[in-house]
């Protein structure tokens, strides 16, 4: 594998990851993470669909006139959504999730990381490294999202997965963890740790 | 009494941004002074006034099971079809503002059109097939609350954010990390309206 592939799929996980150094799609992040299960249905929904828009708009990006791009990027996201809500809703297993996520599958059509990258790269490359692209930059939100998550049910739930973790050693959940304000906190105390870490993210 | 609950109750303890994080990027973004903020906050009650009505008469006309032929269901469609009436408002909206305020629209830049892609106004179309509101006037007042509540959410922000500016905060916690918090503690604050029952 040449070095730019690799470069591609490594950024977006951790030196340009999108949600803690490019802030986008922290919309629909948040409010998905009080169960890890629920995080990690919504991961594997955005991978999916920001990989393969990416991968149908690159296919197609000779063929669109720069005026309407907008509108078929929103199309093409649209009927992915589509896709993974109707698969999700058709399984037993999944349809309590997506009941549990409502809105927020929807809402992956507006989430900035999908169409951000469908603007700022597979507009301009070939398939095969967009598809990489979609993929990677899906995984990087995936895993911020997986942390908080685990943070939030630990904490707020006692439980892993649904499986009793703390609770057996007499841990009372602390229902703060559970609010939405927390994530918000949480994600604030994740950004300064990666800063911490990699100085040249610093704003002045 | 029903409208005065159901505007109060998406004013404060539905608030999109505090207890939804719904329109998170552009609210992180354009919230570092107020004049701004105040302008994308008026262009939001906007476009979800005008959008969310028209979503409301689509669904039930249109999408819900039953409602166009009879034992076709539509509403497999309903993300597809909220998104282009989004889109098409925003770019109406667009023209309007470049054409009579020039300064506003230059003000905005690029957040404008952004307004097609800011989850509080498609979340707030999904929100209200979600609650099944009886009747037009339920989806307008829960529109004119939820876009209110955005408003006071991001000039609040921006607000909070100009003082910050003159105070100490750690290195790495600087912009990014320090917004954030503050929009978790507000959350907090705003909690406080969740026992309201009116």
């Amino acid at each position: 594998m040449d070095a730019k592939l690799k470069e591609t799929i490594l950024n977006p996980i951790f030196k340009g990851n999108p949600i803690t150094v490019l802030v986008l799609g922290i919309c629909s992040s948040l409010a998905v993470t009080v169960t890890l299960k629920g995080a990690l249905v919504m991961t594997l929904s955005v991978i999916v669909v920001c990989g393969i828009s990416s991968l149908i708009l690159s296919l197609l990006r000779n063929t669109i006139p720069g005026r309407v791009r907008i509108i078929v990027q929103l199309v093409v996201v649209a009927m992915m959504v589509i896709l993974v809500d109707q698969i999700l809703k058709s399984f037993e297993a999944t349809y309590a999730i997506d009941k549990q996520l409502s809105v927020y599958i929807g809402l992956i059509i507006t989430n900035c990381i999908v169409m951000g990258r469908i603007e700022a790269f597979a507009l301009g490359n070939k398939p095969w490294p967009s598809l990489l692209d979609g993929v990677s930059n899906g995984a990087g939100y995936g895993m911020i999202l997986l942390i908080v998550a685990f943070f939030r049910e630990l904490l707020g739930s006692g439980t892993l997965f649904g499986i009793d973790i703390l609770n057996r050693f007499g841990y009372v959940p602390n229902n703060l963890v559970i609010l939405p304000p927390f994530a918000l906190i949480l994600l604030g105390c994740i950004v300064w740790v990666q800063r911490s870490i990699q100085k040249d993210l610093q704003e002045k | 009494m029903e409208y005065l609950s159901l505007f109060v109750k998406s004013i404060f303890v539905d608030n999109m941004i505090f207890a939804y994080f719904l329109g998170m990027c552009s609210f992180l973004a354009v919230s570092k002074n107020v004049k701004t903020a105040a302008g994308l906050g008026v262009a939001v009650i906007f476009v979800l006034l005008v959008t969310l009505p028209i979503n409301y008469l689509l669904n039930r006309y249109v999408l819900a099971p039953d409602a166009l032929v009879p034992g076709v269901d539509l509403s497999f469609l309903s993300f597809i079809v909220f998104i282009a009436v989004i889109a098409a408002i925003v770019q109406i909206v667009e023209m309007v503002v470049e054409k009579f305020s020039p300064e506003l629209y230059s003000s905005l830049g690029i957040f404008l059109p952004l307004i097609a892609v800011n989850c509080a106004i498609l979340g707030g179309s999904l929100f209200m097939q979600q609650k099944d509101f009886v009747n037009l006037g339920e989806a307008t007042v829960y529109a004119l609350g939820s876009g209110l509540g955005w408003f006071l959410a991001i000039v609040s922000l921006a607000a909070i954010r100009e003082k910050m500016a003159y105070s100490n905060v750690p290195a790495a916690l600087k912009g990014l990390g320090i917004t954030f918090i503050t929009v978790g503690l507000m959350g907090i604050a705003f909690m406080t309206f969740m026992g309201i029952s009116l």
